[in-house]
Order: structure tokens, then C-alpha cells, then sequence
């Protein structure tokens, strides 16, 4: 009961015209980004991140949150007509949804794929407002050990238990802890890896790594691949009216997907690919269309991926407001939005906050409504934005990475160090490592670090507190569990079906 | 993974991974070397800023081990990723119009110098409507600049052609006003 007095209030505070047009704003970028091959949410917010110079935190939160909502809409209409996701987390989208264009039904395909969004968002933003006040509850009895060990779970699930590789995810994460180390330490005030550059003294701006993994990296490696078969366009064919075996066919679909996006998202976790793929495997075994999975495209497997990413999307907030732990690059690129305000997002920031939290939210609810009409009958408006050719795309891409980081000091050097990082960027996507655990680990480390120092001060410079308190021990464990599992898990099996001489590959 | 047909020779030696494992055992190396270089204060010997650094080595040391183990056993990567040549023309372009504009941002200004990032990046991409490119390109630079950097308030450097479109722009305004 409590939340509907705050969300009535979040709506008051979203309602304002100026703050209506910042979530129309942020949800016309987001979808345009989301479209468009090479730019994501998370490039984008950091490029727009000095507009929390200029203006209230409400009205950037409300247009961040526009950004990254729309860019799920987006991305997935890429998947299908292109058949190159937009974003990583509409891959799955892809399989059945661009085989249904090619058997010209895309039209249905972007249908159920807006309307599951839309379900799915909103049942996730339902999700947040209720869930976020129980999470609150709980944190308020973290003290800096729990913090600690709830990071180190965060580190393992987004770098080691989420991707193709443990050893490059971690890799990842390890080189943004570097990263973020640079510069002076807050504690004591030493300057650290500055290389003994002044112009390190302040650190690397997470615009400039965003910027250069995300966009420069993106450039050169799409230079790179010119050799590598082109996809072309699906024209949109088949009415945007789904006929009501489609429908049928897939609201327990949005409904599977949701109930399985918005929980792994919220866990400190994060990652939406995870539960695309599993919504799309439960729709592949519960059908009863098997037959039209890969090969004519089968409504079930668009619509239940689409409802679970919105939701993971919708869950990744719940630990970044209540917890400040972001679980994915977007929302640790919010975070540092935050700090740009001064703001620490934590168990308390849901009451020291709270125009900005249940505006915000409320805000999310106004984001889905817009973004479902931006994204069905105005559907024509982005298939124009697909034939925008690669050339001027990517060359547009690099002016205004110019923009954002030239425009922080008018550095050269600043440009130097984006594209170095652009270059590392670019070798980490040739050689399959994940970049997000990079601006994660920037992010999210020194935070580490602070929490990690606080324990041992408090404790007298003993390391047992971390595995005296039970929370925190339990925390660590599954840390270690999600670490070391698979691995285990694999050797058994991998023994049990080879015999016990085969050695087993890496990971 | 793929290897299941070819299960002699668990020892390719995969060269790029190699060298990115090496590379990252170098970055571990630079860690040491600066974490070495942060003075401690006696008063923080417990945690000081250094406990950290020394941690995030430990890992990249380990991380690099793991990485050039995995090289030894003939790399991760994926067989279609290995069979697309590189494109190193067209890296070289991109590369070059990078380079154009750390040197002549400066000098010319942003717009000019976007101008000319432009033109290389669209050449590099296979583009071959050079003029085209550079009308396009300075659109959307005076785009970015009079409408992104000035909406958001971030000050980037004027050129000459800034510089003229400015005084064109005061002059307009002034002659309204007055």
C-alpha cells in the first residue's frame, strides 16, 4: 500500500510536461540507438552523461531511463529485419524472429515483439516498485563486509558465470579495476598508475572508456570484418495485426518471459542474454509448433526472448537504486550519473530520494506506454533508419566520440587515451572478450575497494570478518559456487562420458 | 569445442592469443612497477592504497598464465572468425583518419578536423563519393557542434570555420537586435 502512495507521488513529479518531453526525448534516442548496428545504450548515455551539469537529477534520470528502455525496443526490430542484433541482448530475437521476416510474416514478429516488451516492461517495472522496498529492508543491515562480498558475487556472475569464457571475462574485469584505479586515491590521497602524468591525476573519465571501447573498438573492428558476408535488410512485409491464433500463441509466452527476466535480472547478477536464452528454450520445448522453430520462424520464440530481456532490463534496477551495485555497463554508467551528482544510490536513497527514485519509476511506466507507439505504427520511421549505409554511420559514430571526449577538456590527451582504449576495445571484440565486465570493474571497483578498506579498518586490519559475519561468508560462497561450479560441473560429466584420460579443454 | 574431428595435435600453438597472454603478463608487470611506485604512509601500512594494486596483479598474473595456457592449446578461436581476412586497408584508413584528428583538431579546429575524419573513415569503409562525404561529414560536425556540444554545454575547440560562423551568427543577431 505503502508503494502506491509513492508511486501516485512518482507520477505527480513524472506528469510534469518538461519531464514528459525528457521521457519522449529519451525514448525517440533510445529506440533510434537501439536500431542502429554499433551504437547501444550504454555508449550513448555516456556521451550524453554531461547533461547532469545542466539540468535537475529527475529530469537526466528520466531521459537515461527513456535511453535505455528504448534501446530494447529498438534493437529488437534490428534482430528481425536485419538479422544482426542491435543489442547483445535481442540475439536470440534474431533466430526466430528474422526467419519469420524472410517467411514474411515480420510484421507479426514486430508486433509481438513490441507488445511482449510492453508487458514485460511494465510487469518489471511493477516488479521494481514493489521489490525495491523489500531489497531496502534488507540492506540497511549490510555493513562494508557484506558490501564487499556482495561485489565480489556481482564481479564473478557478470564477467565469469555470463559469458562464453570465465578466464576473459575476469581478464575484462581485471583490466577495468586497473582503469579505475588510476588517479588519486580517495583515502589517502596518493596518485596511483598516473605514469607520473599530471593529466592521469584526475583518472579516466568513463565517458572516455565507454566511448573508446564502445565506439572506436566497434569502428575498427567493423573495418576489420569488410571481408565477412553482409546481411541485408528483410523489406517489412505482413500486417502489424496479429491474428488471434498469434496472440494466443503468445501471451503465455510474454508472461514465461517475464517471469524469468525480471527475477535473474534483479538478482545481483544482472545480464539480460541469460534469460533470453532460456525463455527461448523453455518456448522451444513447450510448443506445439516445433516444427516452425528454425525453420519458418515460430511467434513463441520471438515473444518470450523479447518479454524476458525487457524484464531482466526492468530488473537490473532493483539492485542499482537500492543497492548501487550495477550489474550491467548501462547501469554502471547511470551510476557514475549519480556520483556526478553527488548522489550515493543505496539502501538510502529510496527515502533521502524519493522525487527521484518514484519519479524515475513512474517514468518507466510512461516509457513503456510512448515506446510501444513509437514502435508499431511508427515502424516504418525506423526501417529507414536500417539503410543509413555503413560508411556514414560509423564515420558519425567516431565525430561524436570526438565530441564527448574532446568536449571534457579539450585534451589531446584525452583523445590519445580513447584511442588507445579504442584499440584495446578492438582486440578484445577480434579475440571474443567481453567489454562490459571493463566498465563494470571501473566502476564498481574502487567502490569495492572503499568497502573492502572500511571492513578492514573497522575490523582492526583482520581479514577474518569476512568470513566470520554470516551473510558475508554466505555471499563469498556463492561467489566461489558460480566461479568454480561449471568448472567442476564439466569435469564430472566430461570424466563420466570420455573416461578419465581425456584432459579437459579450457574454458 | 570444434576440435572433436581432430583429436591429435593438442598442441597448435595459436600466435595472436599467445601474444595477447604475453601482453597481458607485460600489463601485470607495469601494475607491479606502479604499485611499487606509490609511497605508503606508514600510518596505512594495515590497508593502505597499495592492497589493491598488489591484488588486481595477483589476478592478472594468474589471468595471463590461464590465457597463455589456453594459447598453447591452440587459441579460442572461433573457426569463422579465423577464416575472415582482416581488412587491414580499411583499418588503415579508419586508423589514419583517427590520427588526422589528434593532430589537427587543434591546429583547425573540430569541425575541420571531423571534416577530414570523416572523409578517411568513409574511404576506409569502401565509400568512394569523396566530395559527397566531406558535405556530409561538415553537416554533421556543425550539427554536433552548434547543437549537441552547445545543448549539453560542453565547450569544444573552435576553428576557423567556427570562428566565422560565429562572428556570421553574431552579426545576424545583433543586426535583429539592433
Amino acid at each position: 500500500m505503502e508503494t502506491l502512495g509513492h508511486l501516485a507521488h512518482g507520477f505527480s513529479v513524472a506528469f510534469t510536461p518538461v519531464n514528459l518531453m525528457w521521457c519522449l526525448l529519451g525514448t525517440t534516442l533510445g529506440t533510434a540507438i537501439g536500431v542502429l548496428p554499433g551504437l547501444g545504450p550504454a555508449l550513448t548515455i555516456a556521451l550524453l552523461l554531461p547533461i547532469t551539469y545542466q539540468v535537475a537529477p529527475e529530469a537526466s534520470f528520466i531521459l537515461f531511463a527513456g535511453i535505455y528502455y528504448g534501446a530494447m525496443y529498438g534493437g529488437s526490430t534490428t534482430s528481425i529485419l536485419l538479422n544482426t542484433p542491435g543489442e547483445s541482448a535481442t540475439i536470440v530475437t534474431a533466430l526466430e524472429g528474422n526467419k519469420m521476416a524472410r517467411s514474411g510474416r515480420g510484421g507479426a514478429a514486430l508486433a509481438t515483439s513490441a507488445i511482449g516488451s510492453f508487458v514485460a516492461g511494465t510487469i518489471g517495472t511493477l516488479g521494481v516498485a514493489f521489490l525495491a522496498p523489500v531489497v531496502v529492508k534488507f540492506a540497511l543491515a549490510f555493513g562494508p563486509a557484506e558490501y564487499f562480498s556482495l561485489m565480489v558475487l556481482a564481479f564473478i556472475t557478470v564477467s565469469a558465470v555470463l559469458g562464453s569464457s570465465s578466464v576473459r571475462g575476469l581478464t575484462s574485469l581485471f583490466a577495468g579495476f586497473v582503469i579505475g584505479m588510476i588517479g588519486v586515491d580517495l583515502q589517502t590521497g596518493q596518485p596511483r598508475f598516473t605514469f607520473g602524468m599530471t593529466e592521469l591525476l584526475d583518472g579516466v573519465d568513463v565517458i572516455i572508456a565507454a566511448v573508446g571501447l564502445f565506439a572506436v573498438g566497434e569502428t575498427l573492428y567493423m573495418a576489420s570484418r569488410r571481408y565477412a558476408g553482409k546481411d541485408e535488410i528483410v523489406p517489412l512485409k505482413g500486417s502489424l495485426y496479429m491474428t488471434a491464433a498469434e496472440w494466443g500463441r503468445s501471451w503465455k509466452a510474454w508472461l514465461r518471459g517475464a517471469a524469468i527476466g525480471f527475477p535473474i535480472g534483479a538478482m545481483p547478477a544482472g545480464g539480460a542474454e541469460i534469460p533470453t536464452f532460456l525463455s527461448y528454450a523453455i518456448e522451444k520445448k513447450l510448443s506445439k509448433h516445433k516444427q516452425e522453430f528454425g525453420t519458418v520462424g515460430a511467434i513463441e520464440g520471438v515473444a518470450g526472448p523479447e518479454a524476458a530481456n525487457n524484464a531482466s532490463a526492468a530488473g537490473v534496477l532493483v539492485p542499482m537504486l537500492t543497492l548501487g551495485l550495477p550489474t550491467s555497463a548501462t547501469a554502471a554508467i547511470m551510476l557514475s550519473a549519480f556520483q556526478s551528482y553527488g548522489i550515493n544510490p543505496g539502501p538510502l536513497l529510496l527515502t533521502t530520494q524519493a522525487n527521484l527514485v518514484w519519479g524515475l519509476i513512474a517514468s518507466l511506466f510512461i516509457a513503456n506506454v510512448i515506446l510501444v507507439i513509437l514502435n508499431l505504427p511508427l515502424i516504418g520511421l525506423w526501417v529507414r533508419l536500417l539503410k543509413i549505409p555503413a560508411p556514414q554511420l560509423y564515420a558519425g559514430i567516431l565525430v561524436f566520440a570526438t565530441v564527448g571526449t574532446y568536449g571534457i577538456s579539450q585534451s589531446p590527451i584525452d583523445l590519445v587515451i580513447l584511442y588507445l582504449l579504442g584499440a584495446a576495445g578492438f582486440l578484445m571484440r577480434r579475440f571474443d572478450f567481453p567489454t562490459a565486465p571493463v566498465i563494470i570493474g571501473m566502476i564498481l571497483g574502487p567502490l569495492a575497494e572503499t568497502q573492502f578498506r572500511r571492513a578492514m579498518t573497522i575490523s582492526n586490519g583482520d581479514w577474518s570478518v569476512f568470513y566470520t559475519h554470516k551473510l558475508s561468508l554466505t555471499l563469498l560462497t556463492l561467489a566461489f559456487i558460480g566461479l568454480a561450479g561449471p568448472h567442476i560441473w564439466a569435469f564430472i560429466v566430461h570424466r563420466r562420458r570420455r573416461g578419465p584420460e581425456h584432459v579437459p579443454g579450457d574454458a | 569445442m570444434s576440435t572433436i574431428n581432430q583429436p591429435a595435435a593438442p598442441w597448435r600453438l595459436a600466435v595472436p592469443e599467445l601474444l595477447i597472454g604475453i601482453g597481458l603478463l607485460a600489463c601485470a608487470g607495469a601494475v607491479a612497477w606502479q604499485t611499487l611506485a606509490i609511497p605508503v604512509s606508514p600510518l596505512y601500512s594495515k590497508v593502505g592504497p597499495t592492497v589493491f594494486p598488489y591484488i588486481t596483479m595477483a589476478g592478472m598474473v594468474v589471468l595471463s598464465l590461464l590465457l597463455i595456457l589456453a594459447a598453447l592449446r591452440g587459441g579460442w578461436q572461433p573457426e569463422e572468425e579465423k577464416e575472415t581476412p582482416t581488412d587491414w586497408k580499411a583499418m588503415g584508413f579508419v586508423v589514419a583518419g583517427l590520427v588526422a584528428n589528434l593532430a589537427l583538431i587543434q591546429p583547425l579546429g573540430f569541425t575541420a578536423a571531423s571534416v577530414i575524419m570523416f572523409v578517411l573513415v568513409c574511404y576506409g569503409f569502401g565509400s568512394r563519393h569523396t566530395l559527397r562525404d566531406a558535405l556530409t561529414g561538415l553537416i554533421l560536425a556543425l550539427a554536433a557542434y552548434f547543437g549537441f556540444a552547445r545543448a549539453l554545454g560542453v565547450n569544444i575547440g573552435a576553428g576557423f570555420i567556427e570562428n566565422q560562423l560565429n562572428t556570421v551568427i553574431d552579426a545576424f543577431t545583433s543586426t535583429l537586435g539592433g
